[in-house]
């Protein structure tokens, strides 16, 4: 009996193959954006755990500078003696001719259990990595290393662009004799320590989980983008949900006749959901296999912004990862699951008689549009409670949720009311007759429409988002970049001959001195500038005190960027420990948009007083051609052409690095629209199969097959122009939201929101082709229905 | 004379070649005359009758409307001929799902350039539809169901009307009364009627008696 049933069903499929394909071409697009997204952020995890794993980052407690970026080997002496069980860490990029990479130096005789990579299970012996020096990085840059006189030893559980070597192979490595980065604090220390203020008072102890873990600060780039896959994969199973609904109202009457026959309910309900495992496994597998292709793609292209929001290393290379191939198959299970269970209940409570006839199947979904309706409201109502509540990342990831299925919701119900409308004031005898089999039609197209109004939606949101940050950092970058050239990469040695040499030839020289630091608790840059005309007259500040500028050049006050303000809650006149035991009130707070670091700046004098070892590492030029500054500095003082950077090299290469960190969005905007494209395709496709009987007396009453394929197309367009036109307003709240509260969250800079007219009707009009094309097939078949197909309609013994 | 049907011929594609349905048939029919056609599941009966209203084409004859060859006609032209000449009457009723009672019946006499809300209102009343005229298709029972159909055949004045079965679906009560007021109706409009059917009782209630077996009449 099994196999008959079986056979029986399947029989459905092969009699309805495009209904086959759309399931599950709905069901493999939807598990391959989800599934896909999954990949790059297990691959992002991955080399985060990488990271923590060999440097300690974020699980045990350590010992940094109160100010600076290193401290003195000695007081690491001065700690162990003290017996503070202490180990120290050396690290910095070294540049070599293949790229850069971070150097890490770790003391493998006193760092806390597992963090080294010698000894254990591992083959390099202790001796050779404490004498003749040995590297361990993974593959990809351990041959960038080829050329340096120490032994690299491939070991994939290293961060990528990173290798480990000994403390004092990497103090050689980097130029830092006798100078630690920071110390990692072994969990266990012995009782009756001396107070770390008595034996190192430059040093202050940060807590574990805490501050510089790259997981956490990356953590909402993560969440946007499952977000994204999330709603994506939302998208695709509206076409999954729409299909199954169709497949399983046509077989009613074989379901009967199955039971007629005396095949048991709960033995038929059983094999049907059989049927749909056994499919969503098969689609998922698809999908799990496209996912891969499109988080290879876009892998390379989230490294980059990982790196350049962030300052995080992702690997480049993507590895087929079980949690989430597993993951894929999963929601593929569960999202045909959940559009199948309503039909199945269906099929479990349909009576034994129940007519078998096909009946309005869209009709009947708009049984419940009340309750949709009222669901719809409430949903809109939690976002706009949730706004002004103003409560966080997490928070705000929900308003966008209840704002975008609110909407979704209320599209049926808007859009009815608008054709009712249309209906009312229609003139002609077609136009009163296409208002209301449009709206007869809507029941059956609301899913493809509303997974089109979320991909318009999101479209906006996101370009809206993007185009209004493009403005604002062009913007700041005119501001920012206001040098003519900018000299860098010079040793600290000669910058003071080279400033002396530029402001003999009459120009203007803006010294930049920088370390790094931690502010408020905060990772940062603490920079000494210059404060003069030029930046009264370029930097722009969020927030600001009026006299700030003469307050800082004074040497009274410290500005810091939107990033640092944010993160640390401070906010004007709040005074800031700028280390060395300077404290200064904030005088303002300037936007440094795309800076992943906090930053302070305070004036040039004032830092010199704190860091009297530290010169300028970069200059800022005014009043000199970037040429001829270029070959005079390579005459006086043999620098290399590279060493003198022009503005708008800078303001290219920065732009560069902008639009390739919005690659991925863009990527993943085109992607979910053309779901929505195709799951408008798919709804007018199946929908055709069963249109046949209500065109066919129109047809029959004098409208030929070509008029009626006409209307069919205007249907489309009209149903896709209102529904982008309710797109406009939902996708503007999307980008509000996205700037005002989710950039504030995860990126700590607002920015303001600007709107772009030409870019929302070119979304417009593509969004009509799109459904134009989508429309054009079933139109096309609808002319080119044979009569005897249309005549079959009327035949008394079909 | 109205309607001219001379030598029609007419197959349709099989597995085994082409299945002659119709072979040579010929017949008449004048404006305010009725007509039955009878005959066995397969005999042709509704292809003749798609035929004549310009439904389907003909692969050899001649169908004559009031002088105008229908099989000359491109599809332009035979749906202009549907629209304002000739209206069908299925057994299935074929109503319009998305309107209701009332644009159901006045909906080919728009198409037709034809209507008259008196005539509507007329027959909505005649044929008993005055409080369900606001309700769907889906909301009517079979035999409101091809009132409204007949309405709407009448509302458009045409000039000749074919029913195809249309009692077969109604109980024989039902059936009755429906044909009482199909037949008085079309006599008052002086319509031509030609009706398929399987049932004596109804042939006998039209004017002349046509057979058809295997493609030809009898």
């Amino acid at each position: 009996m099994t196999r008959a049933v079986l056979q029986a069903l399947a029989a459905h499929w092969r009699r309805n193959p495009l209904q086959f394909f759309t399931f599950l071409a709905g069901l493999a697009l939807a598990t391959a954006l989800w599934s896909g997204v999954q990949a790059i952020n297990a691959e992002a995890r991955a080399s985060y755990d990488a990271a923590a794993a060999t440097l300690g980052e974020g699980r045990f407690d350590q010992l940094v500078p109160r100010a600076g970026d290193s401290l003195p080997q000695e007081t690491y002496v001065a700690l162990r003696r003290a017996g503070w069980q202490v180990s120290p860490v050396v690290e910095g990029v070294l540049r070599t001719d293949a790229g850069r990479v971070r150097i890490v130096g770790l003391d493998p005789l006193t760092t806390p259990g597992a963090l080294s990579p010698v000894g254990g299970a591992r083959d390099i012996d202790l001796n050779s990595f404490l004498t003749v020096g040995v590297l361990f990085a993974d593959a990809a840059t351990a041959g960038r290393l080829a050329d340096l006189p120490q032994e690299v030893v491939t070991d994939t559980s290293v961060a990528p662009d990173t290798a480990l070597t000994d403390v004092g192979v990497a103090q050689r490595l980097l130029d830092r004799p006798e100078r630690l980065s920071r110390l990692i604090l072994a969990p266990e220390q012995p009782m009756g320590l001396p107070p770390l203020e008595q034996v190192a008072p430059g040093l202050t102890r940060v807590a574990a989980q805490s501050g510089s873990d790259v997981g956490q600060l990356t953590g909402s780039f993560h969440l946007n983008l499952t977000a994204f896959g999330l709603l994506s994969f939302a998208v695709g199973i509206f076409i999954v949900h729409g299909t199954i609904g169709l497949v399983f109202e046509q077989r009613r009457g074989m379901v009967r006749t199955l039971r007629t026959l005396g095949v048991p309910l709960r033995r038929l309900i059983l094999l049907m959901a059989v049927e749909l495992l056994v499919l969503s496994l098969l689609a998922g597998g698809i999908g799990v296999v496209l996912g891969y292709v499109i988080a290879a793609l876009l892998l390379p292209d989230v490294a980059a912004t990982l790196e350049g929001l962030y300052g995080a290393q992702v690997s480049g290379g993507l590895q087929l990862r079980p949690v989430w191939w597993l993951s894929g198959l999963a929601i593929a299970v569960l999202g045909a699951g959940l559009a199948g269970a309503g039909a199945l209940w269906r099929i479990a409570r349909m009576p034994i008689l129940a007519s078998a006839r096909p009946r309005a199947w869209a009709m009947a979904a708009g049984r419940g549009r009340w309750l949709q309706g009222a669901a719809a409201v409430l949903l809109l109502a939690v976002a706009a409670g949730i706004a002004l509540a103003d409560a966080g990342l997490i928070a705000a990831f929900a308003l966008l949720g209840c704002l975008l299925i609110g909407a979704a919701l209320a599209l049926p119900l808007i859009l009815g009311a608008v054709l009712a409308l249309g209906q009312s004031r229609a003139k002609g005898v077609i136009g009163g007759w296409f208002w209301a089999d449009t709206r007869q039609q809507l029941p059956g197209l609301s899913l493809a429409l509303m997974a089109l109004l979320l991909a318009m939606a999101a479209n906006v949101g996101v370009s809206t988002m993007v185009s209004s940050f493009r403005l604002t950092f062009i913007d700041f970058l005119d501001q920012r970049l206001f040098a003519d050239a900018y000299i860098r990469g010079v040793d600290r040695d000669r910058m003071p001959g080279i400033e002396a040499f530029l402001q003999d030839r009459g120009a203007t020289v803006l010294p930049l001195l920088r370390v790094d630091s931690r502010l408020a608790g905060v990772p940062a840059e603490l920079m000494g500038a210059r404060v003069g005309p030029a930046y009264e007259t370029n930097w722009t500040f969020v927030a600001a005190r009026p006299e700030a500028w003469t307050q800082v050049a004074a040497g009274d006050a410290v500005i810091v960027n939107e990033q640092l303000a944010r993160r640390a809650g401070l906010w004007l006149d709040d005074m800031l420990d700028l280390g060395g035991g300077l404290r200064l009130p904030l005088a303002g707070v300037y936007g440094d948009y795309g800076n992943p670091v906090g930053q302070a700046v305070i004036a040039e004098a004032r830092f010199g007083v704190v860091f009297p070892d530290e010169t300028p590492r970069q200059f800022g030029v005014l009043g000199l051609d970037p040429e001829e500054l270029r070959s005079a500095l390579g005459e006086r003082f043999g620098l290399p052409p590279s060493s003198v950077v022009d503005q708008s090299s800078v303001k290219a290469f920065s732009l560069g690095v902008f639009e390739r960190t919005f690659t991925v969005t863009a990527a993943l905007n085109v992607l979910t629209l053309a779901v929505a494209g195709f799951a408008i395709l798919m709804s007018l496709l199946t929908l055709s199969a069963i249109r046949l009987p209500q065109l066919a007396p129109v047809w029959a009453m004098g409208l030929t097959r070509g008029a009626l394929a006409r209307v069919e197309l205007i249907r489309a367009l009209v149903l896709a122009a209102l529904t982008a036109l309710l797109a406009l307003p939902l996708g503007l709240a999307l980008a509000w939201v996205l700037l005002a509260m989710v950039n504030v969250q995860a990126f700590g800079w607002r920015l303001p929101m600007y709107l772009f007219p030409l870019d929302y009707a070119r979304l417009g009009l593509l969004t009509l082709l799109a459904a134009a094309l989508a429309a054009l097939w079933p139109a096309l078949r609808m002319a080119r229905t044979p009569v005897s197909q249309l005549l079959r309609v009327f035949a008394n013994e079909r | 004379m109205l309607l001219k049907v001379s030598g029609v011929t007419k197959s349709f594609a099989g597995a085994e070649g082409p299945v002659p349905v119709l072979s040579g048939v010929d017949l008449s029919l004048d404006l305010g005359q009725t007509m039955s056609l009878q005959g066995e599941s397969g005999s042709g009966k509704s292809t003749l009758l798609h035929i004549v209203g310009g439904l389907d084409t003909v692969d050899g004859g001649r169908v004559l409307f009031d002088g105008r060859d229908v099989a000359a006609l491109d599809e332009a032209g035979r749906a202009a001929l549907r629209r304002s000449d000739v209206a069908v009457i299925f057994q299935q009723f074929n109503l319009i799902p998305s309107l209701d009672v009332s644009d159901n019946i006045r909906f080919q006499a728009r198409l037709a350039g034809r209507e008259d809300a008196a005539q509507v209102a007329r027959l909505i009343e005649a044929l008993g539809l005055g409080d369900h005229r606001h309700k769907y298709p889906e909301q009517l029972s079979g035999g409101q169901q091809q009132r409204v159909a007949i309405a709407r055949a009448l509302a458009a004045r045409p000039r000749l009307i074919l029913a195809d079965e249309p009692t077969g679906n109604l109980d024989e009560a039902t059936a009755g009364e429906v044909l009482d007021q199909m037949l008085a109706l079309v006599g008052e409009t002086g319509a031509a009627l030609m009706v398929v059917t399987h049932s004596p009782a109804v042939a006998a209630r039209m004017d002349r008696q046509l057979h058809l077996r295997a493609g030809q009449l009898a």
